[in-house]
């Protein structure tokens, strides 16, 4: 079996799901996310729950891309995921900086930079 | 001839130039004497020169000195005009101005501002010179205007007094709404006659077709500029509170020279006027109406030179009720006659107060004709003038003015100027008997030590008591320059009940001084008239209160609250807005959450409105 069939396979199969079924999982992880953006304080977790909105978006980007048959959505995917390992390098040097300077993860206590 | 008229006014000019720039020339303040020698000296010259021009030049002479303006159809020279009312006029202006001057320099020694009171005198002797010559409106504005100036500037000449400044500013201020008035008749006359020379002018008035009723508001407009200066009702109130200034300041502009500016305005002016029967009538009655309510104000005054101020706007009030009465020679000649004797009254006056060390009220008087025999004798004749007893000049050019009200003005006139004379031989008798005889008070003036009064003042003192007892005899040529109205010979009937009046008057104050009667009713209407008739009262509610009310509305200006407003604004929705910006992580993100939502459900529904 050659790379082409399996790839024709895979989106055969995916196809078979509904559109709905992927945009509703999508909308329910960014959901997810933002509560958890919302909620939490601690600033890992807050990171943690960026990505599962990243992440949220991309997969409504490959559901609507198989249900068009366009290849465009996997594209999108691939530049999110790229974005995604670029944030979290930063975010996490400056959380490391951040914990160094005040001995601590609560992300309201950055409100004290504003002044 | 045209060298000596400018060295008139130019000799004055350029001492207030020469003590107005001292300083700077020689680098350290001009001593008292150099100060006087050049003060008094430029007016000494400026009278030799009158006195040159008077005796060896016929007039009248026109001096066209040089092209001021000329926008055609508009066209302005410097030039000067002589004749005889102007060199009357300069007559008075130098030589009472001169012996004022010398007064001055005694009167002022020891003063700190005495350079700069010399420069203002020649300043305003070499203004008043350029007033009288001045041949086109334009010229005598610019001497008028100058003249208000240095008026204002001698009242609050010493200035360090707040009641002072104040003084003169309420004189500045009232003048000035007769001097805005006059620029607008000047205006007129211009449209009018379509010439600013007042010869040409005057000239121009008899050709035919002219607008009587235009020509009758310009001369009510010249009118008001003169009521203005010469301190007539309404504009009257800034005369006694002028009073604030130096006495030979009083003498020379507020008694002398300035406020007889308006007498002489309308002489000048007079053929305006009689085309008009209704300007002279309301000349005549505001000068009537004048001299009355000076006159009994200057009955009440405690302060001598209020007394003296009141009577002077009253003896104004009778040159108006002269001008009205269309006897323009007999108004100049009775300006001349209380020139003399106003200045001599003003002067002996100042020596009197100089003598009791400042106090000028008559209650702090009493009895200084034994201490001051030479004051009372100089004081005594200047009061036998006002009150025009007979044989003083004052009694020869009030004479004359009786006479032309009598024959050309409605009787009630007559009559109300024959109570002026006995009101004027009232306080006239008043103040001489109060500061001279009566019973001496009770301080420190009977033990002053005896002092010589200085020759610079005793000179003056004599000519001017001089000038007053015989200026009568000799009455300015006028007869070239009006036609009188008043061409009936004098009536017997007429001088003697002027002059019963002034001895009724005097008898009258006889009797109140000795018998003193007291009741409240009377003690009223003193207060009212030592008030003036309530004229600043009147002045305050009508004019006063209502722009401070409205000022104090308006404190805030309106127009500037919108643009406060604006700006409040602004500022509000800056503060509103950056409280967003609180530094909250989360908080960022609930409304970034909540925007996106917010726009996407507008677009949705904008989608679902104009969507198929």
């Amino acid at each position: 079996m050659n790379a082409q069939a399996i790839a024709a396979q895979s989106a055969e199969s995916l196809q078979q799901i509904p559109l709905s079924h992927g945009l509703a999982l999508a909308a329910a992880l960014f959901c997810v996310g933002a509560v958890g953006m919302l909620i939490r304080r601690n600033i890992l977790f807050t990171l943690m729950s960026l990505e599962i909105c990243t992440n949220a978006v991309a997969l409504a980007f490959v559901a609507a891309g198989a249900h068009w048959g366009n290849p465009d959505g996997q594209v999108m995917y691939v530049f999110v995921v790229t974005l995604a390992a670029a944030e979290v390098a930063i975010a996490l040097a400056l959380v490391l900086l951040f914990y160094r300077r005040h001995h601590t993860l609560d992300i309201d206590q950055l409100a004290a930079m504003r002044d | 001839m045209s060298a000596l008229t400018v060295l008139i006014a130019g000799f004055p000019l350029l001492g207030f130039l020469c003590l107005a720039c001292a300083p700077l020339l020689i680098r350290r303040p001009l001593s008292e004497s150099a100060s006087a020698i050049i003060g008094v000296g430029s007016v000494a010259l400026s009278a030799v020169a009158w006195a040159i021009l008077a005796t060896h030049h016929a007039s009248p002479a026109y001096v066209h000195l040089w092209q001021w303006v000329s926008l055609p159809p508009l066209r302005v020279d410097f030039a000067l005009y002589v004749d005889a009312l102007t060199i009357t006029m300069l007559g008075v202006i130098t030589g009472v101005g001169l012996l004022i001057h010398l007064f001055a320099a005694g009167y002022m020694r020891g003063d700190d501002g005495y350079r700069r009171f010399f420069a203002y005198l020649n300043l305003f002797v070499g203004a008043m010179a350029l007033l009288v010559m001045a041949d086109n409106l334009v010229l005598l504005y610019l001497g008028w205007e100058l003249v208000g100036l240095c008026s204002f500037l001698l009242i609050g000449f010493w200035y360090r007094n707040p009641e002072n400044a104040r003084a003169a500013g309420k004189a500045f201020l009232m003048t000035r709404i007769g001097d805005t008035a006059l620029l607008i008749g000047i205006i007129a006359l211009f449209w009018q006659t379509n010439t600013l020379g007042i010869q040409a002018a005057m000239a121009a008035l008899q050709d035919p077709g002219h607008n009587d009723r235009m020509l009758a508001i310009c001369a009510l407009l010249l009118l008001a500029g003169a009521v203005g200066k010469s301190a007539q009702i309404p504009l009257q109130t800034w005369l006694p509170d002028a009073m604030a200034g130096p006495t030979p300041v009083s003498a020379l502009i507020h008694a002398a020279t300035m406020v007889t500016a308006g007498v002489y305005l309308i002489a000048r002016c007079h053929a305006l006027f009689q085309s008009s029967a209704m300007a002279m009538q309301t000349v005549a009655i505001i000068g009537t109406a004048t001299l009355l309510v000076a006159g009994s104000s200057a009955l009440v005054q405690t302060d001598i030179k209020r007394v003296l101020a009141y009577s002077t706007i009253s003896q104004l009030g009778y040159m108006f009720a002269a001008l009205g009465a269309g006897a323009f020679s007999a108004a100049i000649f009775h300006l001349v006659t209380h020139a003399f004797f106003k200045a001599l009254l003003f002067l002996a006056a100042g020596a009197t107060i100089l003598r009791v060390r400042h106090k000028q009220s008559l209650d702090a008087m009493g009895g200084l004709a034994r201490r001051l025999p030479f004051l009372c004798a100089c004081f005594g004749v200047g009061c036998a003038n006002l009150a025009a007893l007979p044989l003083t000049a004052g009694y020869f050019s009030k004479e004359h003015l009786l006479l032309a009200i009598w024959h050309n003005q409605p009787p009630w006139l007559w009559w109300c100027a024959l109570i002026g004379a006995a009101i004027t031989g009232m306080y006239s008798f008043r103040i001489f008997y109060r500061i001279f005889f009566g019973p001496v008070k009770a301080n420190d003036i009977s033990r002053l030590p005896p002092a010589a009064t200085r020759w610079q003042m005793g000179v003056p003192l004599v000519a001017l008591g001089l000038l007053a007892l015989a200026g009568g005899w000799i009455a300015p040529p006028l007869e070239s320059i009006f036609v009188d109205a008043h061409a009936e010979p004098a009536s017997l009937v007429v001088g003697i009940a002027g002059t019963l009046a002034t001895l009724l008057g005097i008898a009258l104050c006889w009797w109140f001084l000795a018998r003193r009667p007291g009741s409240q009713a009377l003690g009223l209407c003193r207060e009212f008239l030592r008030q003036g008739w309530g004229f600043d009262a009147l002045y305050q509610r009508l004019f006063v209160r209502p722009v401070l009310w409205i000022s104090r509305v308006n404190r805030g200006d309106i127009v500037t609250q919108i643009y406060r407003g604006i700006s409040a604004l602004s500022l509000g929705a800056n503060q509103f807005l950056s409280r967003a910006q609180n530094g909250t992580l989360r908080w960022y993100m609930a409304t970034l959450l909540a925007a996106t939502l917010l726009l996407l459900l507008v677009v949705h529904a904008l989608a679902r409105v104009s969507g198929p």
